[in-house]
């Protein structure tokens, strides 16, 4: 018995793929199919290994960019509280990063290359991201709508077949909560103030409606990997089924604000209890998930300078670690 | 650009006092000192913990999976080990 066979912590990365298996139903599959948790050491298909990858690297690349947006606001805050409650959530946001780039390494990627692989463009972020915030409402309208879409997306990801990925997104959900509430609250706030701050909430309502909706990504028809995520547990719904959930949940809310959703074949289906909506531009989602989108270049020269400037910083700490750790060792063996 | 990353540290959080501390994630630091401060950046923001131990996740020794039969299996059929196992008459009300 090989005790010291995996010197590596739960979270070195992988030991085994599928062809170490002995033939038959393999341990992964009957876990799968027992609705049991994938830990990082099990014996896992290299599909379902890259998909995971792929998808936990997207959505970390996602919480980190998405500060930009918001982050443009914390020194315009319009009051100290606000501005408190902003920090914090930024902050939460660069967490959720970290809980994801965690949880993706311990499928065996190191964090540098996740991060190269924003860097250079061969991994994408959310295409929400890439859209401007030209007023304070906008950053209601992100807390209520982008992070409200967020949370429909995330909840069903907390029984993830994965277990590093469904435990950070445990985490994640309950902190998101906060977000959407502090963007209502400040949509709230706006619509029942002046003539000139309701219309700039509803101004910004106009711009992220469709960009909200368009999170759940294109319609399960002509949804790419959806069929082999669903069978290994990696999704539980249908974009088009958590897009009506959301759309369901959100409409009351605009009701009670006294705005208006722009959408004009928005209506209530007596006979489901669901809201029918309108036509979603899916040329406009496919041009600025391809870089198009009005802040892509930004976005992308903000980290990448970010990341290239804090590089003096990493080798200064390093080289303290060092320095501390070669003074430790001298000190012991003086004494010895 | 070619990069290494610091080396990886797990965290342990230990909710409150009379509990465990229990494990909570990773995170990358040069030495132990910034690892517990990043670990308290990122897991104790909403006063999630009373006290955080940061280990190198190179240090940590873990059992092989494929050993997870001869290790663990022995123990299922011994219910014996369990005082649910053991009938007892009415009359003993508490045992």
């Amino acid at each position: 018995m090989g005790s010291s066979a995996i010197t590596a912590s739960a979270n070195t990365g992988p030991t085994a793929t599928q062809s170490d298996v002995e033939s038959g139903p393999s341990l992964f599959d009957r876990l799968i199919d027992a609705d049991e948790r994938i830990e990082p050491t099990d014996p896992m298909p290299d599909e379902y290994r890259a998909t995971l990858v792929r998808q936990i690297a997207q959505h970390a690349h996602s919480e980190i960019i998405g500060m930009q947006p918001e982050g443009a606001w914390l020194t315009r805050a319009p009051s100290l509280r606000r501005k408190a409650i902003l920090t914090a959530k930024v902050q939460d946001e660069a967490g959720h990063g970290l809980y994801l780039y965690g949880a993706a390494e311990t499928l065996g990627t190191p964090r540098h290359e996740l991060l190269e692989r924003l860097h250079t463009g061969r991994q994408k972020y959310s295409s929400i991201f890439n859209y401007p915030t030209p007023t304070w409402a906008d950053v209601g309208a992100i807390g209520w709508l982008v992070d409200g879409a967020a949370i429909m997306n995330q909840v069903p990801l907390c029984r993830c077949s994965y277990g590093p990925y469904a435990r950070a997104m445990v985490r994640i959900c309950k902190e998101e909560s906060f977000h959407q509430r502090q963007g209502f609250q400040i949509m709230l706030t706006l619509a029942q103030g002046t003539p000139e701050q309701r219309e700039m909430a509803q101004a910004a309502l106009d711009r992220w409606w469709w960009p909200a909706i368009m999170m759940f990504g294109p319609p399960d028809s002509e949804s790419t990997h959806g069929d082999q995520s669903m069978r290994w547990g990696i999704k539980r719904f249908g974009n088009d089924v958590l897009r009506q959930k959301f759309i369901d949940a959100t409409v009351p809310q605009a009701d009670l604000l006294g705005l208006t959703i722009p959408d004009p074949d928005l209506r209530l289906d007596e006979s489901t209890g669901t809201y029918r909506y309108g036509e979603i531009d899916w040329t406009e989602f496919w041009k600025v998930v391809r870089g198009d989108g009005p802040c892509n270049a930004e976005r992308m020269a903000t980290r990448v300078g970010a990341h290239e400037n804090g590089q003096w910083v990493r080798e200064a700490t390093a080289a303290y670690a060092a320095k501390q750790a070669a003074r430790a060792e001298a000190a012991l063996q003086g004494a010895s | 650009m070619s990069e290494s990353d610091w080396p990886l540290w797990e965290v342990f959080v230990r909710a409150k006092r009379g509990v465990s501390h229990v494990h909570a994630g990773t995170v990358h630091a040069p030495d132990s000192e910034l690892a517990l401060q990043n670990a308290r950046d990122l897991f104790t923001r909403r006063a999630e913990g009373v006290s955080i131990w940061v280990v190198r996740s190179s240090d940590v020794t873990a059992s092989d999976p494929a050993d997870a039969g001869s290790l663990f299996e022995p123990a299922i059929d011994k219910t014996f080990r369990h005082p649910s196992d053991f009938e007892l008459p009415d009359e003993v009300a508490h045992m």
